[in-house]
């Protein structure tokens, strides 16, 4: 009966068990790619195909979405340090802003969006075609083949395409900088190198490896536990990027109090 | 003796409430053709997914090739599948894939010590085989559906199984095509000599390719013999409306 507080805790419930069995998968998940990762067959060829597919093919959008982010900005910027009569500090602001926390974040949500949401649909779209059944009676180890290689690809590039977008939204800073204050290229970038330091470019790497292998596991979860035909490959597919979405941003808060540590030593 | 390549005792599988197989008993001996009939949802992919080892049973016993499939650890699954030829319903081929690449799939990660040109050799030979040598490039979605029917076949043939395993060959496709593919299955048999079972419920598919027949109701083998036995004389009123539905009596 509806209202009935029985049926009520019935269902609050089922979504605890469902939330910790859930849970547990994933957990096995991850657990049998650190299992799988190190040992032979590797799928070199796939790799690198995952890594041109992720890499190059997210470029176009990074570069757009780089330069853009890195003119706005500047441009957001400019007012609050006018007050102070300091935009000459423009080029340091922007660079910490870009290299700490902007350039990650940013390569990261787009890759979500464009890798992960990829990863889940192509992955749930084999595994309802039965495509993953037919590598396994073919004495394939379809996870190799298939997560272990985009989990990588995903891992290696998503770093390489941190640093091409911290280049090109500095670019765009400079860009901006440059017809407003008149700040020659050489002048911008020696500030902006002035600026960060081992520590920012280091930390950004790392949390940036993290991020990758959040967006490769995540998308081939989604993708390898999909269910109930072409709706549950859209469903796959949506809720990878949710899911990298929210784990990159807490991975974003975990990486900034672990920097803040060793910032103060 | 006739050598029994699959057999299967008491085999009991259910999927939550859903009691699928209510055990079922079978054998399979050497060089026959076997066909599985049943309803939607009877039960046939799941017994042969158990088979090669894509599902465990809840209870009793599947011995292929001598060896207990549930006891086998993955290494020896592997070797075991690779003596098994599975063609799905939907073919399963690798949409990313041309149909050489499909084709190259299984034999460059099972054979060693291959080179370019066996593998080009061995590639053509089983697409001639299936008479699509001139789709060798083409990829998936350019394909019709008797074409990847026959692809799919062949990406089984390639590494020369000893046992055929086709999960319903004809569904979804033409009179016409239905009868090319059931000529491919008894050209498969006599050129590879393979062993199969073929799940279906087209009667016509059963006729054509099938030696001995086993259809399966509510869960077992309901009744097992040859075409005529088991249909022309079906004394089960399920057996015979089975039979009278898919054929217009002349």
């Amino acid at each position: 009966m509806a209202g009935d507080p029985n049926n009520k805790d019935k269902v609050i419930g089922k979504r605890i068990d469902k939330f910790f069995i859930g849970l547990e998968s994933a957990y096995k998940f991850v657990k049998r790619f650190f299992q799988e990762v190190w040992f032979p067959p590797y799928e070199f060829k796939e790799v690198i195909r995952q890594c041109y597919q992720i890499g190059w093919n997210s470029l176009p959008l990074i570069s757009l979405t780089g330069f853009i982010v890195g003119v706005v900005f500047t441009n957001q910027s400019r007012p609050s340090l006018a007050e102070f009569g300091a935009t000459s500090w423009l080029p340091a602001l922007i660079s910490i802003a870009v290299v700490r926390a902007m350039g990650p974040l940013v390569t990261a949500l787009i890759a979500a969006g464009k890798v992960g949401s990829s990863i889940g649909a192509e992955i749930g779209s084999m595994k309802v075609t039965e495509q993953i059944d037919a590598m396994e009676v073919s004495a394939t180890n379809p996870f190799k083949f298939l997560v272990v290689s985009r989990v990588l690809a995903s891992t290696f590039m998503i770093p390489i395409l941190v640093l091409y977008t911290d280049f090109v939204a500095l670019l765009g800073a400079f860009v901006n900088v440059h017809f407003n204050e008149m700040v020659s290229l050489s002048t911008f970038f020696v500030q902006v190198f002035d600026a960060i330091s081992f520590l920012d470019v280091s930390s950004s790497m790392v949390k940036s490896l993290f991020f990758g292998f959040t967006i490769g596991i995540v998308g081939c979860y989604k993708g390898y536990n999909s269910t109930k035909g072409t709706e549950g490959v859209g469903k796959a597919a949506n809720s990878a990027v949710v899911m990298a979405m929210f784990l990159i941003f807490i991975e974003e808060l975990l990486s900034l109090q672990v920097t803040n540590f060793f910032r103060q030593l | 003796m006739r050598e029994t390549v699959i057999q299967v005792k008491n085999l009991v599988k259910s999927f939550g409430d859903l009691d699928v197989l209510k055990g079922v008993d079978l054998d399979l001996y050497r060089g026959e053709n076997l066909v599985v009939l049943g309803k939607s949802g009877s039960g046939k992919s799941v017994l042969i997914k158990i088979m090669v080892g894509l599902l465990t049973q809840d209870e009793g016993s599947v011995m292929v090739l001598g060896k207990e499939v549930k006891n086998l650890r993955q290494k020896e699954l592997n070797e075991l599948r690779l003596k098994i030829g599975f063609s799905f319903q939907a073919s399963a081929l690798y949409d990313s894939m041309t149909v050489r690449e499909n084709l190259e799939f299984p034999l460059v990660r099972n054979v060693k010590n291959l080179n370019k040109a066996d593998k080009d050799k061995l590639v053509e030979e089983v697409l001639d085989s299936v008479g699509l040598l001139a789709t060798i490039n083409q990829m998936p979605s350019e394909l019709s559906g008797g074409q990847r029917k026959r692809i799919g076949i062949a990406r089984t043939l390639i590494l020369k199984p000893e046992i055929m395993l086709y999960d319903e060959p004809t569904a979804g496709l033409d009179p016409i095509t239905c009868m090319d593919i059931n000529n491919l299955i008894n050209q498969v048999n006599e050129k590879y000599q393979t062993t199969s079972i073929i799940i279906t419920h087209d009667l016509t598919c059963a006729k054509v390719t099938g030696d001995r027949m086993a259809v399966l109701l509510d869960g077992v083998f309901g009744a097992k013999g040859k075409f005529e036995e088991v249909f022309e004389q079906a004394q089960d009123g399920r057996v015979k409306s089975f039979y009278d539905y898919n054929f217009i009596k002349q």
